[in-house]
């Protein structure tokens, strides 16, 4: 029993450890990003990266989010006759919820994971050393750019999927369900306001703080060669998705 | 000139630099030498200012490095160039890109001038026209001319190179040697070389010290270090010849 208390605790302090390291890299990014040279040639090639390169999986997330979004609450709504609510129900849900939180957890997977392997990779092949010993700071010309494109690109993939999934939800509910197109949009129009879209974004926004700032951090401290590489990839994932569902939960409890 | 002094690095329980001292002469070419593990890599991370000593100094024409941050130790580092071991070209770049990096980041010269000494320099280390290679492609010597090219770039005052020729065939650690040999008398800078190999040592060396326990326990010419009489030296030297044989 004692043993396994022990246990609880110690992968408690663990990852608070992590979390406050984080935040020192976030300190020390921060810093650096005001301190000119301003390097918008690396910016605009990680928002490419991060950004353009993960619009299809985002369509397709969006999409797939939202009509099955409209299938469910379809069938529920149904039971009182409350149907042309099924479009209220998608676009809420998507705005508030799932646009920013399937879309992050996606970026995750994409482009946080293919952060925490480069910079891995860079930091067993003494690339990070060697990027020191010209004098070039290490933070400033990954770390920076990456979180930068990751906080402006994260919400313009955030309205993609929100516009899709709502296209998604009419799709199923109007063409193929046949309910009332008038009903269902004029609904949508009454009851979603633009601040839903507006602190989905917000979300979206701090998301890709997160996603970024764990790739990177998990990157820059990988130690054990190849190995090392493929356990700071995974645990990169793993702590960026459970960290942004808890964000989530906290950013969601103060701004509705 | 180069001056360590009582130079201690501990990581966790283990004593990696036990009080290294040691002078490395300006202009010329200074190897040292040691087995595996006792921190040769270290010791040379240090002289860049990559790790902090726990204590002691490292003077670099009066100043202490070990002292220095920010933007005073990026000046001090672009007196430096440095040849690691596996060569860290930056695998998502060019041959041509790795080369012209240090000069993009800290010179303004234009992208012809930049071309031309990337081209010159590549010429130096005879790989010419392979600008447009990716890292990935080339064989670990071809790598490691590649980052001496890249050391080489910001015509730096003093070369660091991390183990030259490990992991290299002889006839190429041989042509490695001969370049680095080429180089240093070409353009008379300091040159430290950290290396396991005696044949390395003796070939390029001016001055060699040995690294052990953390302190250096000799150091020479070559012809005076292999009179010394230090039994740990008298073995290595013995452990290398009979590798030889």
């Amino acid at each position: 029993m004692l043993k396994a208390i022990n246990a609880v605790g110690e992968g408690v302090a663990g990852y608070l450890r992590e979390m406050g390291r984080m935040f020192l890299l976030l300190l020390n990014t921060i810093r650096w990003s005001l301190y000119p040279p301003f390097r918008f040639d690396l910016l605009f090639q990680q928002m490419e990266r991060v950004g353009v390169k993960s619009i299809l999986v985002v369509v397709l997330t969006g999409a797939f989010t939202g009509m099955v979004m409209g299938l469910q609450t379809f069938y529920a709504t149904r039971k009182f006759g409350a149907e042309t609510m099924v479009g209220v129900t998608v676009a809420l849900a998507m705005t508030r919820e799932l646009g920013p939180v399937l879309t992050s957890i996606m970026v995750t997977g994409r482009a946080g994971s293919a952060m925490a392997a480069e910079i891995g990779t860079m930091r067993v092949t003494e690339q990070i050393d060697a990027l020191f010993a010209m004098a070039v700071n290490p933070i400033k010309y990954l770390i920076v750019p990456r979180v930068m494109a990751s906080i402006v690109v994260v919400p313009i993939l955030t309205i993609i999927a929100d516009f899709v999934g709502i296209v998604g939800g009419y799709f199923v509910g109007v063409i193929i369900l046949r309910i009332n197109a008038g009903a269902y949009v004029a609904n949508m129009e009454k009851y979603v306001d633009l601040d839903d879209i507006y602190n989905g974004l917000i979300k979206a926004a701090v998301f890709g703080l997160i996603l970024s700032l764990v790739g990177c951090y998990k990157g820059f401290t990988t130690t054990g060669g190849a190995e090392g590489v493929g356990k700071a990839t995974t645990q990169s994932v793993v702590l960026a998705a459970v960290t942004i569902l808890m964000a989530d939960y906290i950013l969601t409890a103060v701004m509705f | 000139m180069i001056e360590i002094k009582g130079l201690h690095k501990t990581f966790g329980e283990q004593k990696v630099l036990d009080g290294v001292a040691l002078q490395i002469d300006k202009g010329r070419t200074t190897v040292i030498l040691g087995g595996s593990g006792v921190g040769k890599s270290v010791l040379l991370k240090h002289i860049i200012g990559l790790l902090r000593p726990d204590r002691g100094e490292i003077r670099i024409e009066g100043l202490d490095i070990t002292r220095l941050e920010g933007k005073d130790l990026n000046e001090m580092r672009k007196k430096f160039g440095m040849l690691f071991q596996e060569a860290a070209l930056f695998d998502s770049m060019t041959v041509g890109a790795n080369v012209a990096f240090p000069l993009r980041e800290h010179t303004k010269l234009k992208e012809k001038e930049i071309k031309e000494i990337v081209a010159q320099k590549l010429e130096q280390v005879g790989l010419e026209g392979l600008e447009e290679k990716m890292p990935a492609e080339l064989s670990g010597g071809m790598k490691r001319r590649v980052g001496l090219a890249r050391a080489l770039s910001l015509d730096p005052e003093i070369v660091l190179v991390d183990e030259p020729t490990s992991g290299l065939d002889p006839v190429m650690a041989e042509a490695i040697e001969e370049l680095i040999i080429e180089t240093q008398r070409r353009l008379g800078e300091t040159f430290v070389v950290i290396t396991h190999d005696i044949h390395t040592a003796f070939h390029i060396g001016h001055k060699i010290a040995m690294l052990h326990d953390g302190r250096i326990v000799e150091e020479g010419s070559p012809k005076a270090f292999r009179r010394s009489s230090n039994p740990v030296v008298q073995a290595f030297l013995a452990r290398g010849e009979e590798k030889e044989v």
